[in-house]
């Protein structure tokens, strides 16, 4: 999914933010949107069900570090089960 | 450092909504919870206080957000929702009125409220979220059905051209006219917050998945489809001629236009009957 057209002269100094992801499993209703357009492709569907009988959201194994707190899991989950925090300290690794 | 996701109970968007009634009645892969959301964002962002905007709704699955939105609120009677706001926007004016409703029961029940409120340029910003049928009635055909379409009341195909409804707003005399899908977030968060600062009257039609209603008897199958087809077909084109933004769902690779694509100035209605009532 990420095509880059063109480089800013700055990327090498800049520091892309890291995210913490927070779930609310019991609101989930499975619908895939926060999975499927997550641009660093951070979340899948966990193995566990919650209390409706969903699959909810989790981070992806080895993907722990790649969260760039952009929103956009966070805008477009319309349960308001998932958001993300920044992260003050270490930016995100192979960003 | 930090592992999978931390599990919390509560959002921080919880404070501009009735946290209580959630999660919502809405069907997985809709998208009129994705609106709310951004809605109750783009409130906060805004600069205007909580206690100055109002939400107004009409009848049918959008008009349950004026339900879980924690700012005054009116769930009004089919179709009837621009009237009701036009109250408040009038005699209110340092309100700021927001009426969110479907393509149903804006344009078919209240369509005549709708073109007259624009006319007049009553200061409401209008969300129509479009998608494509009655759903809560059970997936009957409405003025925004594209097409061929199928649906409950057209099992052979849609037969009647539908609205192409940046076109007609602009037509009426609204300010500002934009059309996103629950896909482009962010373009409609900017959106609403530029909205929500001008005069007149705003309207920004929001396309939606509706996997029960329209996804079924089309075959997109779920909402993740559906949004997937906005991905595919989605062009964003803020200065094109509005006769050009029609929908058709026949083709499959047509493109469905989407941007701001009017924003100009013009005073809002303020009759001088209420200006001496103050």
């Amino acid at each position: 999914m990420s095509v880059h057209t063109r480089v800013p002269i700055d990327a090498a100094s800049m520091q892309v933010p890291r995210g913490q992801v927070y779930t609310i499993p019991n609101r989930c209703k499975g619908c895939n949107f926060c999975i499927q357009f997550c641009p660093k492709e951070v979340l899948e569907f966990s193995e566990a069900i919650n209390n409706k009988g969903y699959h909810f959201p989790i981070v992806r194994k080895g993907k722990e570090e790649q969260c760039i707190h952009c929103r956009f899991c966070d805008l477009i989950c319309p349960e308001l089960a998932i958001f993300t925090r920044e992260l003050e300290s270490a930016p995100a690794q192979g960003a | 450092m930090s592992s999978g996701a931390i599990v919390v109970e509560s959002h921080p968007a919880d404070t501009l909504l009735r946290a209580e009634r959630l999660p919502h009645i809405l069907c997985p892969g809709c998208g009129i919870g994705s609106v709310v959301h951004t809605y109750v964002d783009a409130i906060a962002a805004s600069g205007i206080p909580q206690d100055k905007h109002v939400c107004v709704s009409g009848i049918g699955c959008s008009g349950r957000a004026a339900g879980y939105v924690n700012v005054d609120s009116y769930h009004t009677t089919h179709g009837r929702s621009i009237p009701f706001a036009l109250g408040i926007a009038t005699y209110r004016p340092e309100l700021h009125v927001t009426v969110i409703s479907g393509d149903g029961d804006l344009t078919a029940i209240g369509g005549n409220h709708f073109i007259h409120a624009a006319r007049r340029s009553v200061a409401l910003l209008v969300l129509c979220i479009n998608n494509f049928n009655y759903g809560m009635t059970g997936g009957q055909a409405g003025p925004t059905t594209p097409l061929s379409a199928m649906s409950r009341t057209t099992p052979h195909g849609c037969w009647e051209r539908p609205f192409n409804l940046p076109f007609l707003a602009q037509a009426v005399g609204a300010s500002y006219v934009a059309r996103w899908t629950v896909l482009h977030v962010r373009q409609l968060r900017a959106a609403l917050i530029h909205a929500m600062n001008k005069e007149g009257f705003r309207f920004i039609e929001i396309l939606s998945p509706c996997p029960t209603g329209f996804g079924r008897p089309n075959d997109i199958g779920d909402g993740i489809s559906e949004m997937q087809n906005y991905l595919r077909r989605c062009v964003v084109d803020n200065g094109i001629d509005l006769r050009q933004t029609d929908i058709d769902l026949t083709q499959q690779d047509s493109p469905i236009y989407v941007g701001d694509f009017v924003d100009v100035d013009r005073p809002s209605f303020r009759p001088q009957v209420v200006q001496h009532a103050h």
